[in-house]
């Protein structure tokens, strides 16, 4: 059973604190924006797209289980894919397709 | 009109990666959602107003698990709390974007930003423009796949297991075009190093606030070098 009320607050509640945090830095820095921000904002990109590559990886247990091979093997074959042929999507199907038969088929 | 066709188009070739990852993703999402008894039209408003992926997934577990509102608003400030970093990116870039500005602040998701962040635009394509449509192609990929997952969700069912990985391999491959893009890699590897230490620290579920304050420290204190090399 669904309650449906409590369901629709707790959308609103999320969807209200997503576009806060999005509209934050907009709102605080409207009028002038200080040069170490500036700076922030031209390095920080290369520094978050790091973050959020290990974020995605982040419950992969090198020392348990399958020891992370899949996912280091479809890190790679991302890399090697791209690098190559320099064609996001086909990079991006094709990590995931060997991944998927990794985890489901292999491991 | 002529050049708004072009940034059109080109805004739809860039989005076209996203939209692979975004109408998997977001089937993923409906599906889910149905398989809680959420039917598509919950997926429908949930993406169209809060719109962030990974939260998303996270407040299906709330929504089946009947999580107080507060634990909610707590658990999408670190979820989310990433963000503030892509707000602080585009200042710069959003700035005299006038009406369009609210909605592309709306629709600053991680993909959505990665296109928006350092685009090499040829001549002929509006900047202006371009962000609008990217963000808009986006997020109407991101609705349409969770409104379909929901559709569907109940009708056949398929081994998923591994999908998700598009994710990692989509932020895998902006990675690999940042760095050729530049020779200075220290922001990236500051990025990774910063954010593989704390996960040491403090696990997987607590790790990204930390990691977000080291990697900040570090940019500042490697300005001088950076900010040398950079403006030459």
């Amino acid at each position: 059973m669904i309650d449906g009320m409590h369901s629709f607050l707790l959308i609103a509640v999320v969807s209200l604190v997503t576009m806060g945090i999005r509209f934050l830095p907009f709102v605080v820095f409207r009028k002038k924006t200080p040069k170490w921000i500036l700076y922030m904002g031209k390095v920080l990109p290369f520094a978050i797209m790091g973050m959020l590559v290990v974020y995605t990886l982040k419950n992969v247990t090198p020392l348990k289980g399958n020891h992370g091979i899949p996912e280091l093997l479809g890190v790679l074959f991302v890399v090697l894919l791209h690098k190559w042929k320099h064609n996001t999507l086909l990079s991006i199907v094709g990590g995931t397709i060997l991944y998927m038969l990794l985890i489901q088929v292999v491991f | 009109m002529k050049k708004s066709k072009e940034t059109i188009k080109y805004a739809f070739k860039a989005s076209i990666p996203i939209m692979a990852g975004y109408i998997v993703l977001g089937m993923g999402f409906g599906v889910l959602m149905e398989s809680k008894g959420y039917g598509w039209w919950w997926s429908l408003l949930m993406s169209l107003t809060v719109y962030a992926g990974s939260m998303q997934y996270v407040a299906i577990d709330l929504l089946a698990g009947g999580a107080t509102l507060i634990s909610a608003a707590l658990m999408t400030l670190l979820v989310n709390i990433r963000h503030i970093f892509y707000g602080i990116t585009m200042l710069e870039g959003y700035k005299d974007t006038g009406a369009k500005k609210p909605y592309l602040i709306c629709a600053l998701t991680d993909e959505t930003f990665s296109l928006v962040c350092s685009p090499n635009l040829p001549k002929g394509v509006e900047r202006k423009a371009y962000y609008l449509f990217v963000s808009l192609f986006n997020h109407f990929y991101w609705v349409a796949g969770s409104v379909l997952g929901g559709i569907i969700g109940n009708v056949f069912t398929f081994n998923t297991a591994g999908v998700d990985f598009a994710m990692t391999a989509l932020f895998v491959v902006i990675f690999v075009e940042q760095w050729e893009s530049t020779k200075q890699h220290i922001p990236a590897l500051t990025g990774v190093l910063c954010s593989l230490v704390m996960l040491l620290i403090f696990g997987p579920s607590d790790f990204l606030i930390p990691a977000m304050i080291t990697i900040t420290a570090a940019l500042l204190l490697e300005r001088k070098i950076l900010e040398g090399g950079a403006s030459e």
